[in-house]
């Protein structure tokens, strides 16, 4: 049997392209955290008339599949306008690579958040936001889907572990179908606070998950 | 394939004695009859006597009676044998209370879960940073429904010796029987029945230059048990199923083979390397300094995540563990690491090295280098523990 990753993975693994840290970028953004595991940073360098990346840099404190994606993702986006680089989907991503271990499909997902919120920070700095909408259902939906539920390795949505979401006057509300002390209950909570927070009329993220078993229960 | 091949996992698995093969191969091609033949043709009398005198070697090394000694599959089956066995003999006699710790191997641990959702209640004592077991907690643990105490000997993955000796003097004090798992201590930490009230220990062959699928239970006499794998009469009507006998007769054989000159030999490789792998910036030490197996050690390096180094070690030919979470088939972080403390990141970069008997000390100086520099060289394309 063969490693678990593509010959592609393995390639961009071990000589990843773009990596290292970009000197004076002109927008950039870290995903993930320390605390939860895998760490991208993405750094861009873009052409302001054509609004056009032209150069493109990522960091990686991860696993393989971390590495590569980032690696990937900055391939698939340097050269492409901030429109299309925004269209690059995780499954894109994956696909290019050859495809990655169902446990692994997270990894895809944090390199292109990084790239998106990179390039949402390059607009928030060049008043490039379009205008606000109020926030839905719809779109709290969306944004669960880009979290994904570590046990499994899918999105939170599809793997039915939302049980419950609600939005009043500012407040979202959403019930995970999870022990409040499962290792991952923390994890999911940042990473779900950290999708929905930053939505401009949400004031308040609250995120409550099931029963406590004991046998789960670590200090 | 690369021209070396640097084996420093010797906690997952090791490789065969050819002396072992030696020992099992005539039970394979002329001894091949079962124990249960014995009243019936010479083949089966060979075969039983082969299998008393392995069963004779394990006991002695384990400062124990022949007949307090049960063979099975593996630790796993002597662990789920000890403790399912233990809860079927006293649960409804004497009570449903278990006691252990959160770093025991999943043998122990997915063991007592069982029992838990059975309706079985379990204490989890403390372990101090280095993974040691808080004895006075231990002592307010125990209850009067208290059936059985289930501590390891060491850990699997950062290896810390638990102070058996005063763990056992305790249980004996309060009338409790006391499991340990000597899965990765067996023959490489001194554990002897006759000087230590333990009642019930695991082992296993296969990291001692054994056979896998061959394990066994230490069962103090006396101590209830009840069988719950359906079957025959073997093993003193515990374990039924057809004797393994070339695995007993290797088991027996890999243990005659280990000498503490050995061992000696593998603490000096290991402190070797550790003291090398510890100058390496940003690194810490996982488990006791002291109190520790011979031929482990276990360090985490900040910034960097353990499967990326185990790819790249793979890539210059060298076989090494790690506790992060995207190692593990789970996507969860080592539970010892958790259990000691430690926080995801911690256990992200950790890494575990494990020597054995074929493992040469010009190995340890390769092995530090190549780590060194994979390190140094995903620190470099990592986004933490740099000024910006």
């Amino acid at each position: 049997m063969p490693l678990p990753y593509s010959e592609t993975v393995m390639e961009h693994f071990k000589r990843p392209h773009n990596v290292g840290r970009m000197e004076d970028p002109d927008a950039k953004a870290t995903e993930g955290s320390p605390a939860c595991g895998d760490m991208v940073a993405v750094y861009l360098k873009v052409d302001e008339a054509e609004k056009r990346i032209t150069d493109i840099k990522f960091e990686s404190y991860g696993c393989a599949s971390n590495i590569a994606t980032g690696s990937i993702i900055t391939d698939l986006a340097k050269g492409k306008t901030l429109d299309e680089a925004k269209e690059i989907t995780w499954e894109q991503a994956s696909e290019a690579l050859g495809g990655l271990p169902p446990i692994k499909a997270h990894c895809s997902v944090l390199a292109v958040d990084g790239l998106r919120a990179a390039i949402q920070n390059y607009e928030e700095r060049h008043g490039l936001i379009k205008e606000r909408k109020p926030t839905t259902l719809e779109e709290i939906r969306r944004r669960l889907k880009r979290v994904m539920n570590p046990v499994v390795g899918l999105d939170l949505v599809r793997t039915k572990l939302v049980t419950d979401m609600e939005i009043k006057d500012g407040r979202v509300r959403v019930v995970i179908d999870l022990p409040a002390n499962h290792q991952f209950a923390n994890n999911i909570r940042e990473e779900i606070v950290e999708k929905i927070e930053p939505l401009w009329d949400v004031h308040e993220v609250v995120v409550e998950f099931t029963e406590v078993t004991s046998w789960l229960t670590s200090k | 394939m690369l021209e070396q091949f640097i084996y420093l996992d010797n906690a997952a698995s090791t490789r065969l004695d050819e002396r072992v093969l030696e020992a099992m191969t005539p039970f394979f091609f002329n001894k091949y009859a079962v124990a249960t033949s014995q009243f019936g043709y010479t083949l089966g009398i060979d075969a039983k006597d082969a299998l008393d005198a392995s069963r004779a070697t394990l006991a002695r090394a384990l400062g124990a009676r022949p007949e307090e000694f049960v063979f099975t599959s593996g630790s796993t089956e002597s662990s789920n044998l000890a403790i399912k066995g233990v809860a079927m003999a006293l649960g409804d006699k004497r009570g449903r209370h278990l006691v252990s710790t959160r770093i025991e191997d999943f043998a122990v641990l997915h063991s007592i879960h069982a029992l838990e959702k059975q309706g079985y209640r379990v204490t989890y004592v403390d372990v101090d940073e280095h993974g040691r077991v808080d004895l006075d907690q231990l002592r307010q643990a125990i209850a009067a429904d208290t059936i059985l105490v289930s501590i390891q000997h060491a850990n699997q993955e950062i290896g810390t010796l638990q102070d058996m000796a005063a763990i056992a003097a305790l249980c004996k004090e309060r009338g409790v029987l006391l499991h340990t798992d000597a899965t990765h201590s067996f023959m490489r930490a001194p554990l002897d029945v006759s000087q230590v009230p333990v009642d019930l220990v695991t082992v296993t062959a296969h990291l001692l230059h054994g056979p896998k699928g061959i394990g066994g239970l230490y069962i103090r006499e006396g101590t209830p048990l009840a069988k719950w794998m359906d079957g025959g009469y073997q093993e003193f009507n515990l374990r039924p199923g057809e004797e393994n006998i070339p695995a007993a007769v290797g088991f027996a054989r890999s243990v005659e083979l280990v000498t503490p000159e050995e061992t000696a030999r593998l603490r000096a490789m290991r402190d070797a390397l550790t003291q090398r792998l510890l100058e390496i910036p940003h690194s810490r030490l996982n488990g006791h300094p002291e109190f520790r197996l011979p031929q482990n050690t276990n360090v985490s390096f900040r910034f960097v995540e353990g499967e990326s180094i185990l790819l790249h070690m793979d890539m210059r030919g060298f076989a090494v563990s790690t506790g992060s979470a995207c190692f593990s088939r789970s996507l969860e972080a080592s539970h010892v690491i958790l259990g000691i403390g430690g926080d995801h990141e911690r256990a992200h970069g950790s890494v575990r090295l494990s020597f054995g008997r074929y493992n040469r000390p010009e190995e340890v100086g390769l092995a530090a280098d190549a780590l060194a520099e994979i390190i140094a060289n995903l620190r470099e394309i990592s986004p933490l523990g740099k000024e910006s």
